[in-house]
């Protein structure tokens, strides 16, 4: 016991495990929730959905791929502010922005030929950036809280869209844009061979490049030096010399391209390839925020909790088979979520517990 | 006379130290007691012992010849024991007979009732001498004042052993003559006082006894009267002292820093902050700036370096004008800056310990190569600074800056100012905070640079300090100086009159309105 309690005093892995406990902890909950709607299919429902991202080997694998690959990228997006002090809760809209420029460089530029996907990728990556300085540049002139500006740009973001494409791709029949044409979507590189039979999507690869890219900024770079000294003391960076406002943009900027990414990655995928004329916003940007918070805030932890909350989906669906509404599994997310930051707080007490007990035993 | 309270044989471990080793510790009735120790020395500890937040693994504690068991902070009060902590608790928008009954108001109807209160406080205001206006709001008085309310509080829940924590590091030297009278005020009414300090002065001028901790060991107890300062230092520390520094005579060179009328005020208000300063500082001197608390040298400094830019004036290092260069510029043009707050401005605790060495320069050929930091020659240049100014931490150049001490912090920001070979110094509250082994040291580092020729501009609220580095002493009040004084030719007494605004300096007379 003794030994565990010293292991956890290294911070990290304080919140490595902070972050287990939860997951276990957030299941648990959603197994109660279950009980409670229906007992008779609450551990049959269950049981499937734990299992679901492997049933069918790595067909099913790839399917947590799909649902994982733009939620790793948002997540990526709010991580690198936090990193840098920003709470980026724009990610809907930045992706918004991001995927709509895609949708139309796909459907309307196809003299490009075969490079039409990758000018649609790195378009939205820019377009994301514009959508993230905005509020970076309030942010740093201004004093404008980024909260506050980010969320009103998701509103103006999504009701933009719906106005730019009732105005140029329409497709009025169903309410939403022309579909990508197969030939412009981002290619699979062999990735569907591997995971055959699935949703597998070659947006993964560049999720993982991202995430590569972000923790070589963050580690390896002055950049990355300058923006963390700014997210953890803004005062010594501009003691230091550093231009702390034009750092605040960049960070925005960056985080907006990460956002941008994953809304490419979401519309110029097998199963998507259109943009709703939509009331509501899509989920995946402010899942974002849980997974940059489950993943520590850490590129890795991001990618691993990525792949974790997109194995969750996948059982979600499964769910429905036993007459659950796979929203279940959000309320799961949620309260990982939750736990994440109260096992933190538990995990301080315990060890305090121990301590004390330790020295009464030594007495 | 009898021992009101009685410490005996306290023992407190925390996980890899003894904070405190078998501490005895007895206060007389009606006596002043000093406690003297370095920081870490065990004085915190032992206080909060007192106050039942910790529970001591060894020793007993008996009031009045009784043992007791203090259960926590309320506990003590209850018992009589009061605090005046080193940093105020006070509501800024409150009335003094507020913040004085806050937790123990009268309640009457769910209404609360300060008519019974106000005129205790009356009272007790009168019975000590403390001089105290019950309805003034606490963000109008001055700090002198609010602490006078903090012993207030203390008074007004009756206690009779007065513990005060460092009283007096914020106080002018008046007003910390008028806080000893006070002192000896209480112990004529039977009162017995706990004085808390590492100043030997003040408890050489009002303490009966002191006792002595080091390392969380108990040195011994002193009569203050069959005692002087260098006993007590070398008991403290465990070692002689130089409380003076051996300095040579200054070999002053050319002008390095020029001001010339530097005035500053906050937008959209007409009261200047910074009044038309103007002084310079030559290369080999010290020049110090003194003045109490928020009379503008925290402006003035953020002026000179850049953290405030829109002062009107000019700044000139060596001739080049600064005043509308970037930070980066002018720290580049040969400026090095210790800052005032540590945390705040001089390092980023969360980063280890050789990133903070290299956070005025990581952007240089030596540590990047295009754009990638170079590791290598990062913790080269941090593990050569560390060994030359003797920074100890947990794990050297990978330490996280927020687990090391303030001490070997400030060393820290000290090597990357200093190692910088800048022309010019500008060291802020240098040894805020630290003991007196870290204090001498970086006071023979200050004058160390000196003696290499380069400019120092130190500013500081400590007197002693002032005299014990300078080699001109400018005296800032409301934002203007108003006095440029040779330490040799000047006293305690008089700097005091000028930084409270009531003498003005030759050459410094009231600027025509």
């Amino acid at each position: 016991m003794k030994k565990i309690l010293y292991s956890l005093r290294s911070h990290k892995l304080l919140q490595v495990y902070s972050a287990l406990i939860a997951i276990v902890a957030g299941l648990l909950f959603g197994l109660i929730i279950l009980i409670v709607i229906d007992p008779s299919q609450a551990f049959p429902a269950f049981n499937s959905m734990l299992f679901a991202g492997f049933r069918r080997g790595l067909s099913s694998f790839g399917n947590v791929i799909f649902f994982a690959t733009p939620i790793v990228l948002t997540g990526l997006s709010v991580g690198f502010a936090f990193k840098t002090g920003l709470f980026n809760i724009g990610a809907t809209g930045q992706l918004l922005i991001g995927g709509f420029v895609a949708v139309y460089i796909g459907v309307t530029m196809t003299f490009f030929g075969p490079f039409t996907w990758v000018i649609a990728v790195i378009a939205a990556g820019i377009f994301g950036a514009l959508w993230g300085i905005i509020p970076g540049i309030l942010k740093a002139y201004k004093g404008v809280h980024e909260v506050v500006t980010t969320i009103m740009m998701n509103y103006i973001a999504l009701y933009l869209v719906n106005y730019f494409v009732k105005s140029s791709i329409y497709d009025g029949l169903n309410n939403r844009s022309l579909p990508v044409p197969r030939a412009n979507i981002i290619p699979k590189f062999g990735l569907d061979v591997i995971f055959s039979h699935s949703n597998i999507q070659g947006g993964f690869l560049i999720a993982i490049i991202a995430m590569l890219i972000i923790y070589f900024i963050l580690n390896k770079t002055v950049l990355g030096f300058e923006l963390k000294a700014v997210g953890y003391n803004k005062d010594a960076s501009k003691y230091a010399g550093i231009n702390d406002k034009r750092r605040t943009i960049h960070a925005m900027m960056i985080a907006g391209a990460l956002a941008g990414l994953a809304g490419a990655s979401m519309y110029l995928s097998d199963s998507f390839t259109y943009i709703n004329v939509q009331d509501s916003m899509p989920t995946q940007g402010f899942m974002g925020i849980s997974v940059a918070l489950l993943g520590l805030k850490d590129p890795i932890g991001i990618l691993l909790a990525g792949l974790f909350f997109g194995y969750l989906q996948v059982g979600g669906q499964n769910m429905q088979l036993y007459g659950f509404a796979p929203q279940v599994i959000d309320v799961m997310t949620g309260m990982i979520v939750y736990f994440s930051a109260l096992s933190l707080i538990f995990a301080k007490f315990a060890i305090r517990f121990f301590r004390l007990r330790n020295e009464g035993d030594d007495a | 006379m009898n021992n009101v309270l009685t410490m005996r044989n306290i023992s407190k471990s925390f996980p890899g130290i003894k904070a405190n080793d078998s501490i005895s510790f007895e206060l007389r009735e009606g006596e002043v007691h000093a406690i003297l120790g370095e920081n870490g020395a065990g004085k915190s500890t032992l206080m909060n012992i007192l106050f039942g937040i910790y529970k001591p693994d060894e020793g007993e504690i008996l009031l009045n010849g009784e043992v007791v068991d203090i259960k926590g902070p309320n506990h003590a009060y209850e018992l009589g024991l009061g605090m005046v902590h080193q940093h105020f608790q006070l509501v800024q928008n409150f009335t003094v007979t507020e913040n004085i009954v806050l937790g123990i108001e009268d309640v009457r109807y769910g209404l609360i009732s300060t008519k019974k209160a106000r005129k205790k406080i009356i009272e007790l205001s009168e019975k000590y001498k403390l001089n105290v206006d019950p309805d003034a709001l606490i963000s109008d008085i001055s700090v002198g004042m609010q602490q006078r309310v903090e012993i207030l509080k203390v008074l007004y829940r009756n206690a009779d052993i007065l513990i005060l924590d460092e009283p007096t590091a914020v106080l002018t030297p008046q007003q910390i003559s008028d806080l000893m009278n006070i002192i000896k005020t209480f112990t004529k009414e039977g009162k017995s006082v706990i004085f808390i300090s590492h100043k030997l002065d003040e408890i050489m001028n009002v303490a009966d006894r002191c006792s002595v901790l080091k390392g969380g060991k108990y040195q011994g107890t002193l009569e203050i009267s069959k005692t002087d300062k260098n006993e007590l230092t070398r008991r403290m520390v465990g070692r002689v002292v130089d409380f003076k520094i051996a300095k040579k005579k200054p070999s002053i060179g050319d002008k390095v820093l020029e001001v010339t009328d530097l005035t500053y005020r906050l937008k959209g208000s007409d009261k200047a902050l910074l009044d038309n300063i103007s002084f310079h500082v030559k290369a080999g001197e010290v020049v110090s700036l003194a003045g109490i608390d928020g009379n503008g040298q925290t402006e003035l400094i953020y002026a000179l370096t850049g953290l405030i830019h829109n002062a009107e004036g000019s700044v000139r290092l060596n001739g080049k004008e600064l005043n509308q260069l970037s930070i980066r510029q002018r720290t580049m043009s040969g400026l090095s800056h210790i800052p005032e707050d540590r945390h705040k401005h001089g390092l980023v605790l969360d980063y280890t310990l050789e990133y903070n060495l290299v956070l005025q320069e990581y952007f240089k050929e030596r540590f990047q190569k295009h754009g990638v930091l170079q590791f290598d020659t990062i913790t080269e240049h941090s593990e050569a600074l560390i060994s030359s100014f003797d920074i100890r931490s947990g794990r050297g150049p990978k330490t996280t800056a927020k687990s090391m001490s303030g001490g070997n912090q400030q060393k820290a920001i000290l090597a990357r100012e200093i190692s910088r070979s800048s022309d010019l110094l500008i060291a802020v509250q240098p040894t805020r905070g630290l003991d007196v082994g870290a204090i001498e040291y970086i006071h023979k580092q200050i004058i160390a640079e000196r003696d290499k020729g380069k400019a120092v501009f130190v500013a500081s609220l400590e007197l002693d300090e002032i005299f014990n580095i300078s080699d001109r002493i400018l005296v800032i009040y409301e934002g203007q100086i108003v006095a440029d004084l040779i330490p040799e030719d000047t006293s305690y007494e008089e700097i005091g009159l000028y930084m409270s605004g009531s003498k003005r300096g030759k050459g410094y007379e009231k600027n025509p309105v």
